[in-house]
């Protein structure tokens, strides 16, 4: 075949039909209070790791409910644990628990 | 003889169902627990969506009152009787006012923001509320820091004390948002110098001309609106202010140094509310503030005949929509009556 130069782009943009979203079933089924965020970013605003690192807790939350989990597991490493995500929260969201539970859903999901 | 009507509150709400009701030919005793008529809006310098003086408001309201009004200031009530077809409220000062319904129109008051401790109120002499950038307004004075500087740059908060679990208000206060956006071109109006940002989750303009009013912040004023909940203010040395929040658009951690805070403070049941609910028996919600006999249909009346909710008892609300719920109710007790 003809080479004209043209090369395909692989698509960026979110295939919500076809990502796998059993990670983000797992999560909010084991801490259902995660449904109550609004995005405010009061978590990542006060996050230790948040101010040295890539780690976006708000943004791993979106990513997770997307079905974009490929980048989860080097992310979640990061957090130090330290739950100031959850005194400023609010939602009151059970932040540690949904860390923990992410962390879960990586062992047994993959 | 004529029927009586007791209304407690004289905010716009007390105020405007007590002149329909004179108008319509019925006796009114307006009770008051401050020194003074008017409740909330004769502490406001101009109005959201227009920023006409409040004044002209007030003055509108203080003009449908007339001689079969009783106004009594300085007043609580201490119990309510009911006896027949009749109220007797007793109050603060010994005395006893009768009445064949009572209209409780008791209003809000703002969040006390020392609750929000991270945000430094009452900690920063820099960090003030909405209500005390208002009363700057209204006197006629130029903004400035504690240390007397004309400001580079002020942040505006939204939702302190709304939206928030953490200090048990879970309800959006409604009027900030535009108060926040009236406010930030107020300042670049008086200040043009100074730069303003707003820091908000949501911006809820759910009011004809609120969204326009945004448009103008951003067209004509450059108003800057960050979208991320605060998380914390600390001070620095000179007395400027460091604010930490997610740039949630970026999705990075954001700090800036501002010269002063302002926090929209939002609305919270006055305690007086519960205290006279707890007296007769009226649901209270889950909010806090008053139900009504049905949110959709019955929203001014209440679970006891004869008794009647309007303005913000009910929850947060503009000036626009507490006057148009005052006439309402004016008009419920009105058909009541009438009818025999």
């Amino acid at each position: 075949m003809k080479d004209f130069g043209y090369t395909l782009q692989p698509d960026f943009s979110i295939d919500f039909d076809r990502n796998d979203k059993r990670m983000m079933l797992y999560v909010v089924n084991h801490e259902p209070s995660l449904n109550l965020c609004i995005g405010c970013g009061s978590c990542t605003a006060t996050c230790s790791t948040g101010h040295f690192t890539s780690f976006n807790i708000r943004a791993i939350h979106t990513l997770l409910r997307r079905g974009e989990t490929h980048q989860l597991k080097q992310e979640i490493r990061k957090c130090m644990f330290c739950g100031k995500c959850q005194l400023v929260c609010p939602r009151g969201v059970n932040l540690r628990n949904v860390i923990l539970r992410i962390n879960r859903a990586i062992e047994q999901i993959g | 003889m004529k029927q009586r009507i007791i209304i407690i509150g004289s905010g716009v709400a007390g105020l405007t169902t007590a002149g329909v009701l004179a108008e319509n030919g019925f006796e009114v005793v307006v009770l008051e627990k401050e020194s003074r008529i008017g409740g909330h809006v004769r502490k406001w310098d101009r109005l959201f969506p227009n920023r006409r003086p409040a004044n002209e408001v007030m003055e509108f309201i203080e003009k449908v009152l007339n001689s079969s009004v009783d106004l009594r200031c300085g007043v609580t009530v201490n119990g309510v009787i009911r006896h027949d077809e009749e109220f007797i409220v007793l109050l603060s000062n010994n005395e006893t006012v009768t009445g064949h319904a009572l209209v409780l129109a008791t209003g809000f008051q703002l969040f006390d923001a020392h609750k929000k401790e991270e945000y430094g109120y009452g900690i920063y002499d820099n960090v003030i509320t909405s209500a005390e950038l208002e009363t700057i307004f209204k006197e006629g004075k130029q903004l400035t820091t504690n240390e007397g500087k004309t400001p580079h740059r002020v942040g505006i908060i939204h939702c302190v004390g709304s939206r928030d679990e953490k200090v048990g208000n879970l309800y959006c206060s409604k009027v900030c948002c535009v108060t926040g956006v009236k406010q930030a071109i107020e300042i670049r109006e008086q200040l043009p110098e100074c730069e303003v940002f707003s820091f908000y989750m949501d911006l809820r303009m759910y009011d004809r001309h609120f969204e326009e009013l945004y448009y103008e912040a951003q067209q004509q004023w450059a108003v800057n609106f960050i979208r991320g909940r605060l998380s914390e203010c600390s001070e620095n040395p000179d007395h400027t202010l460091i604010l930490k929040a997610e740039d949630t658009l970026t999705g990075r951690p954001l700090k800036m140094t501002v010269d002063i805070v302002i926090l929209l403070v939002g609305i919270i049941p006055d305690p007086e509310t519960g205290k006279i609910a707890s007296m007769l028996g009226l649901p209270i919600g889950t909010d806090g503030f008053l139900m009504s006999g049905d949110e959709h249909i019955k929203d001014n009346t209440t679970t006891i005949p004869g008794i009647y909710l309007t303005g913000a008892v009910k929850g947060p609300a503009s000036i626009v929509n507490t006057i148009a719920d005052a006439r309402a109710t004016a008009q419920q007790i009105t058909s009541r009556f009438m009818a025999g």
